[in-house]
């Protein structure tokens, strides 16, 4: 278990590293989230608040960019692994007494890491636009936590499906092909009060849903918190049962080897 | 004890039988040759004694471990360089070190003593600290090597080590591999498909030919058993007299090749077996552009033992 621990943290500690020797990968991560805020706050400026305590669209569409960055984050996370499969270090590190899970597990740990910080630079931004976190420090927490989340559970997805695609065509098609109908059957733009009744009931078993959902009242004044402790209880039951399957992925892709 | 043992291995991808019963022994402190032309399954072989992949049957032991009951034993014991270079790009040469050592449970002082003393083993001092992605083809190669010894491991595979570097890289490599199996005291198996190499470097050798072992021994031994001289024909004129010219050497004698518009025969002595071939080929009115002898290479003994030229077996396998 112990070896499990260190070779996750040895894996992550070099994955963020090669990540931090990307000046454009960096900036993309920074500049993309906020021009997600104020593009969409710009576009559905005239929706209305939607329930937005101070009357602003842009205190609504706050938690939903966080959500959708972890989740899109957590989507493309895939490619890392994709990438490591052709550069065979996967394979040094299969050859070697490397703990299996610790391989995966580091991936989602990272794509976790990038979430919780796209979130940060996005609360920043947002609170410059006039919006205010209700929940005060355990609404900071709930975001947090909901973004990492919200990206493991898409992280597990999305590794399991780079180690059974192993092609990065194939698997930007499968990104956009789950990605963008989970997006839009979410409330991430537009509050499910204001949803068809088809989509809402949809919606209710999306997980982006549950993320957008469980930040948004941690963000918006008189937020339910039972309802956020289960939305994130859910996240967490999800996220380990995607990373059980990218790990299941790997034994598969073991045996093809 | 031999470090590595591997029995009736088989491995079935698909349609296609990769491993068909591959069964050889190398003893300690060795340098072993697996010595075959593309696709014969040298690399399957080292995937399964590197517990990358398992057998479909037969059984294999590195280092006293069994590989399919016991592979985390292997792990600890081997290192591993694979075909296609493992090295994490973004990572400097050292960082790479670093973390394959960690993998291996080694830490503080002694990994970083380590890591300096490899980096200066394998000419990278100066490159330590640039991140790989910059580094030449040898110099990634030099790379995976160290990786591979970081942990000073009892055995080491090499699969294909020289295979796309230019040939001024490929023979500063050998040297490099003739060093660490002196300095390093490794079991070494290494796979190859350059018959030179294996002439070079191996102390024994493997033939691996379509998924099994058909000859075993010292390459000076491989090559004495095959008496006699290889001879070169190369006919004047292809057309039509090339299989009427196999038919006039082949009744001289024997293991006889045709490559386009030459021959190659093995024959007990040159001296005496040109004059009756050139006779027996004027007398049937074939005209001949040169001949030339040599001693039997591996390249012969592959000939001889598979009934198949080597390297038309190896485009075949690309």
């Amino acid at each position: 278990m112990t070896q499990l621990f260190r070779h996750t943290g040895w894996m992550v500690v070099r994955q963020v590293r090669n990540l931090m020797r990307e000046p454009i990968w960096i900036a993309m991560m920074v500049i993309q989230p906020m021009l997600w805020l104020v593009l969409y706050g710009q576009l559905f400026k005239h929706v209305g608040a939607q329930g937005a305590s101070n009357g602003t669209y842009v205190e609504f569409l706050t938690p939903g960019v966080v959500a959708m960055n972890a989740f899109f984050g957590g989507m493309w996370s895939g490619m890392a692994m994709i990438s490591d499969l052709d550069r065979h270090v996967i394979d040094r590190f299969l050859a070697a007494p490397t703990a299996r899970v610790a391989i995966v597990l580091s991936q989602v740990v990272r794509a976790g890491i990038t979430a919780i910080l796209q979130a940060l630079i996005l609360l920043v931004v947002a609170l410059a636009l006039g919006v205010r976190v209700h929940g005060g420090v355990a609404g900071w927490f709930v975001v947090f936590a909901g973004a990492a989340l919200l990206c493991g559970v898409f992280a597990g997805f999305s590794h399991g499906i780079a180690l059974l695609m192993r092609k990065e065509a194939s698997m930007i098609a499968a990104a956009n092909f789950v990605g963008m109908p989970l997006m839009f059957l979410s409330s991430i733009l537009v509050s499910v009060a204001l949803m068809p009744g088809w989509i809402s009931a949809i919606a209710r078993f999306n997980p982006v849903n549950w993320g957008a959902q469980a930040m948004r009242n941690a963000i918006l004044e008189g937020g339910n918190w039972g309802a956020t402790g289960i939305y994130l209880a859910l996240l967490v039951a999800v996220a380990a049962a995607t990373s059980l399957f990218a790990t299941w992925c790997f034994r598969a892709y073991q045996r093809s080897i | 004890m031999d470090a590595i043992v591997a029995e009736e291995l088989r491995k079935q991808y698909k349609d296609v039988q990769a491993l068909d019963g591959v069964s050889f022994a190398v003893r300690e402190g060795e340098v072993f040759g697996l010595l075959g032309p593309n696709g014969a399954g040298k690399s399957t072989t080292v995937r399964v004694l590197t517990t990358l992949t398992r057998p479909d049957s037969g059984r294999a032991f590195v280092a006293g471990e069994d590989v399919v009951r016991n592979p985390s034993g292997v792990r600890s014991a081997i290192g591993y360089v694979a075909q296609d270079s493992g090295v994490d790009w973004e990572a400097t040469g050292r960082e790479n070190l670093l973390l394959q050592g960690r993998i291996h449970g080694m830490a503080g002082k002694a990994l970083h003593a380590r890591v300096d003393e490899l980096l200066g083993l394998v000419g990278l001092d100066d490159a330590a600290n640039r991140v790989a992605r910059g580094y030449s083809g040898g110099m990634k190669r030099r790379l995976d090597i160290a990786i591979g010894l970081v942990h000073r491991p009892k055995v080491l595979f090499l699969d294909e080590p020289t295979t796309g570097l230019d040939p001024e890289a490929r023979a500063a490599l050998w040297v490099e591999v003739e060093r660490l199996a002196a300095t390093e005291s490794l079991t070494i198996l290494l796979t190859t498909h350059y018959l030179e190499e294996a002439d070079r470097l191996a102390e024994r050798v493997a033939i691996v030919s379509r998924g099994r072992v058909v000859v075993e021994g010292k390459p000076e031994e491989l090559k004495r058993n095959l008496q006699g001289e290889s001879v070169t024909v190369e006919l004047r004129e292809t057309n039509g007299h090339v299989e009427h010219a196999e038919r006039v050497v082949s009744s001289i004698t024997q293991d006889v090749f045709v490559d386009g518009a030459s021959l190659r025969a093995r024959v007990p002595n040159g001296a005496e077996a040109i004059p009756a071939i050139l006779g027996a080929l004027d007398d049937a009115g074939i005209e001949v552009a040169a001949v030339t002898t040599a001693r039997p290479s591996l390249d012969d003994v592959y000939l001889h033992y598979t009934g198949r030229d080597f390297a038309a077996e190896d485009e075949a396998g690309k």
